[in-house]
């Protein structure tokens, strides 16, 4: 089997020639599945074609979806990641706190994000704020529960050895505790980036008017199933691009755990 | 005993565990005494609660019964003057060697002026210069082991604790260290606790070699190791040496056995 070289497009490339060959064969629901040609013909003028002056009235209007979309996945990761880390940490670290808002967190952990939309959209309106709310809560709670393990999971030895150089409780959750929780909190920040994508679309489709996620929904009502298909590959090489990035990031700083032994 | 104030005293130390309701028994009656500058082993089977007793000395335990001092002083809990060098190296994987060994100077908020010289003439010795930037995965079990005890010495402990250090590197490596250990102490004449189960070793090393019995653990006998310093690897040869190896291999062979039937 080899290694190298661009295997990684053959599964890809086959299903592609698969969807064509249905659809132009008729297998599959004539005139409602587009062919990925007309999908391709789309996403394109989508992407590229004059704003306002075409019949379409989504041509030239996907780069201000995206990032109407991009803005809100990163505003409501970050949020997520500013509340989740520092309470991760104090719930990993400290049996007290642990022990008071830990239940709480498994209790409200299985309601489904979805299942947030109502109360959201009753709180907050058809804003940004309900759509950030969904995001924040969906991102949350992977990287908590992950930043909680990696805290619970730090050496016996080496939170001794710090105690035995003389690290105070702060100085021993900043410079032991934390690096080494570092590769789980990475974990749960792409779980989370994750839930954020899905959160983003959930909220657009129903409470607020523009990105990704209104596209999607309102090119449904109108019967335009080639826009619907090149929004979800839109999504989801966005959620891939935001999760390379993370990985990308964490390959860097976490540097000393890759490296090896020459010795 | 002596009324000066001993390096390290253990007066009627008991220790035992309790796990489901079952109380293990790991140290009995310890009376022990190791004076300013001795190198101090203590020897005995896997599982016989010396390295509980260790953990006595270094704070991050309490006796049951019983009083563990430092000159004169009660030990209430970890402290820098009591460094420990533990069986793993337990570095922290995420700061090179240099962060390493500065931790301890870096939490008490020395001036870099005043610990940087240290660090350098410390690398010298335990012959690590040049690696000063690179990080634990990089070096080898030795090394890393080389890196814990300039990390500690760097911090000029009172009393050096050292348990089975040695212990997971491989035969030739651990002669290595032995010898190296041998030169440090010439140099700096610490106050050492040597947690070993390896009666060379013990021999080599240490101004006395205390056997303990296997579980409960007790003191069964004190030797003073009258070997003439400084002390090489060639000294293992000697006659004298052989001489005193025999009586502690006659001390320990029941000890053996009995840990061996017990189980």
């Amino acid at each position: 089997m080899p290694r190298r070289g661009p295997w990684f497009l053959l599964l890809p490339l086959l299903l592609l020639v698969l969807w064509h060959v249905a659809v132009s064969a008729q297998w599959v629901l004539p005139g409602i599945i587009p062919a990925p040609t007309q999908v391709a013909e789309s996403w394109y003028r989508w992407i590229f074609g004059p704003p306002g002056r075409s019949l379409s009235p989504y041509s030239g209007t996907w780069l201000a979806n995206v990032l109407y979309s991009s803005r809100r996945v990163l505003e409501g990761f970050a949020i997520a990641a500013a509340v989740a880390i520092p309470l991760g940490l104090f719930i990993g670290w400290n049996r007290l706190v642990s022990v008071v808002v830990d239940p709480s967190i498994q209790l409200f952990r299985p309601v489904p994000i979805t299942a947030w939309l109502p109360f959201s959209i009753a709180v907050f309106g058809i804003y940004d704020a309900g759509a950030l709310f969904l995001i924040g809560l969906g991102a949350f709670y992977p990287i908590v529960v992950n930043t909680t393990h990696g805290v619970r999971d730090t050496n016996l030895v080496l939170l001794r050895a710090a105690r035995m150089l003389g690290a105070s409780q702060a100085t021993i959750v900043r410079s032991v505790v934390f690096p080494s929780a570092l590769p789980s909190i990475f974990t749960g920040l792409r779980l989370g980036v994750g839930v954020a994508w899905t959160a983003v679309i959930v909220a657009e489709m129903i409470a607020v008017k523009s990105g990704l996620g209104y596209v999607l929904w309102d090119a449904y009502y109108v019967g335009r199933m080639d826009i619907c298909v090149a929004t979800m590959f839109s999504v989801g090489l966005l959620g891939f691009l935001s999760d390379r990035i993370i990985y990308g990031v964490s390959r860097v700083v976490l540097r000393w755990r890759t490296l090896e032994a020459h010795g | 005993m002596a009324e000066h104030a001993a390096a390290v005293r253990l007066v009627d130390v008991w220790k035992e565990f309790v796990a489901r309701d079952r109380r293990l028994e790991a140290l009995q009656a310890i009376d022990l005494t190791i004076e300013p500058n001795e190198f101090a082993a203590i020897l005995g089977p896997s599982g016989c609660g010396k390295s509980t007793l260790l953990n006595l000395v270094a704070g991050f335990d309490r006796p049951s019964r019983g009083r563990v001092l430092v000159h004169d002083e009660a030990v209430a809990g970890p402290d820098p003057r009591r460094a420990v060098v533990f069986q793993e190296p337990a570095l922290f994987p995420w700061y090179t060697v240099l962060d390493n060994i500065s931790f301890g100077p870096r939490t008490r908020k020395l001036a870099r002026s005043d610990y940087e010289p240290k660090i350098e003439s410390l690398l010298e010795q335990v012959g690590l210069t040049g690696f000063e930037h690179h990080y634990p995965a990089e070096l080898s079990g030795g090394m890393r082991q080389r890196v814990a005890i300039a990390r500690v010495l760097v911090m000029e402990p009172e009393v050096l604790l050292m348990d089975e250090p040695f212990g997971s590197l491989d035969a030739q490596t651990r002669l290595v260290m032995q010898e190296l250990l041998l030169a440090m102490w010439e140099r700096h004449h610490q106050t050492v606790v040597f947690i070993t189960h390896d009666v060379e070793e013990a021999l080599l090393l240490a101004d006395s070699v205390s056997v303990m019995t296997a579980r409960p653990g007790r003191i069964k006998q004190r030797l003073s190791v009258q070997l003439p310093r400084p002390r090489t690897l060639e000294l293992t040869t000697s006659a004298l040496f052989n001489e005193l190896k025999r009586e502690v291999l006659a001390l320990i062979r029941d000890e053996r056995l009995r840990a061996a039937t017990e189980r």
